[in-house]
C-alpha cells in the first residue's frame, strides 16, 4: 500500500442479495477493497463486517475470483484440474478429492456451463471460457458473498455480455451477494442493482441514476465532472477527457 | 552387470534419486521455480567443498548449504523476483568459493570433478542408505503439503484468501527442493542437476493434462533417464552423467516435438 491510503473515510453498507458493480479507474481501490473484505489487508482505521461478522481470513462464506494472470494462459493442465485445485485446497495432505468435494466441483462447473470445455487444456481455452472456469472455482464451497475482481478484463464485448449475464443468473438463482468490479461502466449498466463508485480516495454507493451524475461525481472527486448520456451509454468526463480512458494511458 | 557391487549401488542410488527428482521437479516446473534448483546446486558446491576442507563428508556440506539456501530463498520470496543479476552473482561467487576451498585442499584433485559432474559409480552402500532416508523425508514432506502446494501454485491469490500460508508453504517446499538437489548432485553433479530434476517433469507436463498422470509420467521418464543412462555408461564406458543428461534432454525435445 506504500503508505498512501487508497480509500479514506468511506462508510457504506451493501445489502445481502444484491449485485453491486464496483467502479472506478485503475488504482482507485477496487482490488484493495476486496482484499480488505477477504482479510488480506487490514484497514488502518475503522472496521469491516462481512455477513454480520468481523472480517476473518479464510472465511468459507466468501468466494473470490482474482484478476487473470498470464500464467493461466500458458498452462497445459485441463480446466477441470485447475478448478479442482481449489477444492478444499487449504487442507494438508495429498490433492485427492472426496465424494462430496467432487459433487461440489461438478455442480460448480455445471453452474457456469463449463462441461463442454472443462477437459480441454487451459492454454486452448478462449478468454470467456477461462473466465467461466475461474467463476466456477470461486463458487466452490457455495459462498454467500462473491467477490469478482475485473472479470471482464481483456474480453471482447460479446464475451463480456455473456459473463455478465452468467453472473446475474447465478446471483439470482443462489440469492447471493455479488461485488463485481470493472473499470468501464457501460457493460454493467443493465445488470447491476447498485454501483459503488470509487475515486479520489472516496466512495459513493447507490443506483446508477443516483451515483453516476455530474453533481454526485463532482462531489466525490472534488472537481468538475460531467456525465454525458448517449444512446443508453454513459460517459464520465473530466476537463473534456473520459476519466477511465485517461487513467489507462498512465498505467 | 549386476554382478558388481558398484553397479548395484549405482542402480539403487539412481532409482532413489530419480523418484525424488521427478516428484519435486513436477512442482518446481508447475510453480515456474526451476531456476531455484539450479541456484541451490551452485550454493551446494561451496558447501560441499567447504565441508571437505574441514574434514566433514561433502554430502553433509552439500545438504547443509542447499537447505540453508532454500530456506533463505523461501523467506525472501517474491523479493527475489526479477533479481536475476543478484542471483547470478551469488551463484558465481558460490562456485568461486568452492574453487578456493578446493585450492586449499589439494589432496583431493578428483573431488572437484566428482562434485561438479557426479560420481554415480563411486556410490557405496552407506551412501545408498543415506540417500534412501533423505528421499523418504522428501516424499513424506511433499505428500503432507501436496494439496495446498498445488492450490498455491495454480491460484496464489485465491489460496491466500482461503487461508493458505503462502510464504510458509514456499519455505517448506524450497527446503524439500534443497534436499532433492543435494541428492541429485550426488548422481549427476551440481552443474547437471537441472537435467535430472527439470527435464522429465517438464516433458511430462507437456504430455499430460492432469496432476496424477503427470507425476507418474515424470517418475517413469526420470527412472528411464537415470537407469538408461547407467546402462549406456556401462556398455560405452562414457560418463554416466553425460548419458543421463543426454537422455533427459532428448526426452524433453521429443515431448516438445510431439506437442508442437
Amino acid at each position: 500500500m506504500g503508505g498512501r491510503p487508497v480509500l479514506d473515510g468511506v462508510e457504506l453498507a451493501i445489502e445481502t442479495g444484491e449485485l453491486v458493480g464496483v467502479l472506478g479507474a485503475n488504482g482507485a481501490g477496487k482490488t484493495t477493497l476486496m482484499r480488505a473484505i477477504l482479510g488480506l489487508v487490514a484497514p488502518t482505521a475503522g472496521s469491516i463486517r462481512v455477513l454480520g461478522r468481523p472480517v476473518e481470513r479464510g472465511n468459507p462464506a466468501l468466494g473470490y475470483m482474482p484478476q487473470t494472470r498470464t500464467l493461466e494462459t500458458t498452462h497445459r493442465l485441463s480446466g477441470w484440474t485447475f478448478v479442482a485445485s481449489a477444492a478444499s485446497g487449504d487442507r494438508w495432505g495429498l490433492p485427492r478429492l472426496g465424494a462430496e468435494a467432487r459433487r461440489d466441483l461438478e455442480w460448480a462447473i455445471d453452474a457456469v456451463g463449463g462441461r463442454p470445455f472443462a477437459e480441454r487444456m487451459l492454454a486452448e481455452l478462449s478468454g470467456g471460457e477461462r473466465q467461466r472456469l475461474l467463476l466456477a472455482q470461486a463458487l466452490l464451497g457455495r459462498p454467500r458473498l462473491l467477490l469478482l475482481d475485473e472479470p471482464l478484463i481483456s474480453l471482447d464485448p460479446h464475451h463480456q455480455r455473456s459473463v455478465i449475464e452468467l453472473v446475474r443468473r447465478i446471483q439470482r438463482e443462489l440469492g447471493i451477494t455479488v461485488l463485481f468490479s470493472a473499470h468501464e461502466l457501460n457493460p454493467l449498466l443493465d445488470a447491476v442493482d447498485r454501483v459503488l463508485y470509487l475515486g479520489n480516495r472516496h466512495a459513493a454507493l447507490g443506483t446508477v441514476d443516483e451515483v453516476i451524475t455530474g453533481p454526485s461525481l463532482s462531489r466525490l472527486y472534488g472537481s468538475e465532472i460531467e456525465v454525458l448520456r448517449l444512446n443508453g451509454r454513459i460517459f464520465v468526463m473530466s476537463g473534456g477527457l473520459e476519466i477511465d480512458r485517461d487513467e489507462h494511458r498512465h498505467v | 552387470m549386476f554382478e558388481f557391487d558398484f553397479m548395484r549401488h549405482a542402480f539403487a542410488a539412481a532409482g532413489i534419486v530419480a523418484v525424488v527428482a521427478a516428484c519435486t521437479g513436477y512442482f518446481l516446473v508447475l510453480r515456474g521455480q526451476t531456476f531455484a534448483g539450479h541456484a541451490l546446486a551452485h550454493v551446494g558446491f561451496a558447501g560441499a567443498t567447504g565441508a571437505v576442507l574441514f574434514g566433514i563428508s561433502p554430502l553433509w556440506g552439500l545438504l547443509g548449504s542447499t537447505v540453508a539456501g532454500g530456506i533463505g530463498m523461501g523467506v525472501l520470496g517474491e523479493r527475489l523476483e526479477g533479481r536475476d543479476v543478484a542471483i547470478g552473482i551469488v551463484l558465481a561467487v558460490s562456485l568461486g568459493l568452492g574453487l578456493l576451498f578446493l585450492h586449499f585442499y589439494t589432496a583431493y584433485a578428483s573431488q572437484a570433478t566428482a562434485l561438479l559432474f557426479g560420481n554415480l559409480l563411486g556410490v557405496d552402500a552407506r551412501t545408498v542408505v543415506i540417500l534412501g532416508v533423505l528421499a523418504g523425508l522428501c516424499l513424506v514432506g511433499l505428500a503432507l503439503i501436496g494439496r495446498p502446494l498445488l492450490f498455491a501454485s495454480l491460484q496464489p491469490e485465491l489460496a491466500e484468501a482461503k487461508g493458505v500460508p503462502l510464504r510458509g508453504l514456499g519455505v517448506i517446499f524450497l527446503a524439500i527442493v534443497a534436499v532433492a538437489t543435494a541428492e541429485c548432485a550426488q548422481i549427476v553433479g551440481v552443474l547437471l542437476v537441472f537435467a535430472l530434476m527439470v527435464a522429465p517433469a517438464a516433458a511430462a507436463q507437456r504430455l499430460t493434462r492432469r496432476i496424477g498422470p503427470g507425476v507418474l509420467l515424470a517418475l517413469a521418464l526420470a527412472l528411464a533417464d537415470a537407469w538408461g543412462g547407467l546402462v549406456l555408461a556401462y556398455y560405452t564406458d562414457w560418463p554416466s552423467s553425460f548419458w543421463i543428461v543426454a537422455l533427459g534432454g532428448l526426452t524433453y525435445l521429443a515431448a516438445v516435438a510431439i506437442t508442437d
